[in-house]
């Protein structure tokens, strides 16, 4: 039977092994993978000045991006290339609340530039290689 | 009680039955708006309803950690906390914090990255805030004359909770770079220090409540804290299946995240092969409850529930819906909630040395609380399998299927109502039993 000293090697061994390999897949993706799919190199002031405005407003508190966010308002992952830049942005200038179906949003009456740079950055994120995520609707007629 | 000091315990427990009556009524906000009635949206629209109630969720259950550790830890160790005053400064600026916190979220004053809405700037007085709580845990455990497992698995939680938190303060231009280490923050403790914390109070109840010697109790807690990091460290993986990292993720978090359900269903089979084997029964009847309760409630909601969508291929459909809502409750619920809440009916009486060990309001918060959840856990479900074929197979604009899932967000609201019912009975008993006084030391030594 299992005595108390081997069970806390099995805690403490099992936690030491599983931490390393964690950290190894861990530094390989961050090395490695994420410059490649997340295309680094279009990571422009404009761009992280629209995420620094999503984070101010704290979109991910309705919308959801990359999967992960809140579920009061549409995934906006690939919304660029589903709504085009005019309806975004027509939906983060608006000085009311943009209520599509019913359902508010905060009217933000952000400024052109504003609103161009969270274009930017959800053009950006639209072009990150997900392992294809969100899947294409496989019973649509 | 047998330690004067561990009256400190209540204050964090008072702060934590206030929180959660607050949780709560943001969670009702968010219930309403998703009716359609989202009346407050001027005061409180749905993403500040929505911060505040993730936010007041860790902050409670952190503050019924903290009470736990403080009653725990001088009984353990055989030492009276080393400073009561600095417990009281580090329970008052917790609650400063929450309250600047949660009034920020009102203005506009967060950064929006789910579960740590909290701006840098006060995510400083947070980590001088945990600073102070460790230093009078270790210390008061280093002078102590006892270092049990059961304290040490505790005390390893709440000190690797606090790591945890610091690479969710640092700034990243990349969203990817920005949401793995997010996850080493949410995911590693929630799936992994925070079951070390559970662990530990459960572990330290069933040394009381079932009376089984401690060496067997402490052994199996070693087995199932091992199982959970090594499913749960891995398990990470999960959340980086669609982030915009590599496939070997898939693989890694798809096995590992699948066998972490063993670690709550080690925990499941312990507390009641324990409560079967002890010979003492603790007359102490809603603690058992609600020991028994976390054990098991966790296990469906975080370990079942977990599994039904961690599967890469499920979860391609139901990651960022509705079915991620229904697993979080139940799971968060199960797993702190309902350990907190066993730990506070388990102290109160050695507290307050009143003894309503088995009053028809304590049993009736047990049994509407968790009633009500289950219920908003199978409407969630309901609303959230509903939404992934429609929207995510079927391909309907998400709009459309928002008004289609409306109805069962009714039922969700007639079910939280159910839960209301028994937190408010439970928070009843709770100010029943009075404050703590020295009058219950020793009168009840276990």
């Amino acid at each position: 039977m299992l005595s108390k000293s081997q069970a806390k090697v099995f805690f403490l061994g099992g936690t030491i092994v599983t931490f390393a390999i964690f950290l190894g897949l861990s530094w390989n993706s961050l090395s490695n993978e994420v410059p490649k799919r997340t295309h680094e190199e279009n990571l422009t002031p404009q761009v992280i000045s629209g995420k620094t405005i999503w984070e101010k407003n704290n979109c991910m508190g309705c919308h959801t991006i990359m999967g992960e966010g809140a579920y009061y308002a549409p995934e906006l992952t690939k919304v660029y290339e589903r709504r085009g830049e005019a309806y975004i942005k027509a939906a983060l200038m608006s000085k009311t609340p943009w209520s599509p179906r019913g359902r508010k949003m905060v009217a933000y009456a952000m400024t052109e530039q504003e609103a161009n740079d969270v274009v930017a950055f959800l053009k950006w994120i639209g072009e990150v290689d997900l392992n294809g995520f969100p899947a294409k609707p496989d019973l649509k007629k | 009680m047998k330690y004067k000091s561990q009256k400190v315990a209540y204050w964090f427990f008072a702060l934590s039955m206030l929180l959660l009556s607050l949780q709560i009524v943001y969670g009702f906000i968010m219930a309403f708006a998703h009716m359609g009635y989202d009346v407050l949206h001027q005061i409180t629209p749905f993403n500040t309803a929505r911060a505040v109630h993730t936010n007041l969720l860790v902050v409670w259950l952190l503050s019924g950690f903290m009470g736990a550790a403080y009653y725990i830890i001088p009984e353990e160790a055989e030492n009276e906390l080393v400073s009561v005053k600095l417990a009281y400064i580090q329970l008052i600026s917790l609650a400063v914090v929450g309250v600047v916190a949660i009034v920020g979220y009102h203005f506009n004053y967060w950064e929006g990255r789910k579960f740590l809405e909290i701006p840098r700037p006060l995510d400083w007085l947070v980590v001088v805030n945990v600073l102070t709580f460790l230093g009078i845990i270790l210390v008061t455990l280093f002078k102590g004359k006892k270092r049990t497992t059961t304290s040490l698995v505790l005390t390893m939680g709440l000190v690797f909770a606090a790591l945890l938190y610091l690479p969710g303060m640092i700034w990243f231009d990349n969203q990817t770079m920005d949401s793995f280490f997010r996850w080493w923050v949410v995911h590693l403790w929630v799936e992994g220090v925070w079951e070390l914390i559970m662990g530990g109070i459960l572990a330290f109840l069933l040394i009381k409540i079932t009376g089984v010697d401690r060496e067997v109790i402490e052994k199996w807690l070693y087995v199932i804290v091992g199982l959970t990091f090594i499913s749960g460290i891995l398990g990470t993986g999960h959340h980086y299946y669609y982030i915009g990292v590599g496939k070997a993720w898939l693989i890694i978090g798809g096995i590992f995240s699948a066998l972490e359900p063993l670690a709550f269903l080690g925990m499941a089979l312990f507390a009641i092969a324990m409560y079967r084997k002890g010979e003492k029964k603790h007359p102490n009847k809603i603690a058992l409850s609600w020991t028994l309760g976390t054990a098991i409630v966790s296990f469906v909601g975080a370990g079942l529930l977990g599994l039904a969508h961690t599967l890469p291929g499920v979860n391609m459909y139901t990651h960022g819906t509705l079915v991620t809502a229904m697993h979080g409750h139940l799971a968060f619920w199960g797993a702190y909630g309902m350990i907190v809440l066993a730990f506070i009916s388990y102290s109160m009486p050695n507290l307050t040395g009143r003894k309503f060990y088995d009053s028809t309001t304590g049993l009736l918060a047990f049994w509407l609380s968790n009633i009500g959840m289950v219920g908003m856990t199978v409407a969630f479900g309901v609303a959230g399998v509903a939404q992934v074929y429609l929207e995510r197979k079927v391909g309907i604009e998400f709009g459309v299927v928002q008004q289609e899932i409306q109805v069962h967000f009714v039922i969700l609201a007639a079910c939280a109502t159910l839960f209301t019912t028994g937190i408010g009975f439970y928070i009843y008993e709770f100010v029943k039993y009075g404050r703590p006084n020295d009058e219950a030391l020793e009168t009840i030594s276990n």
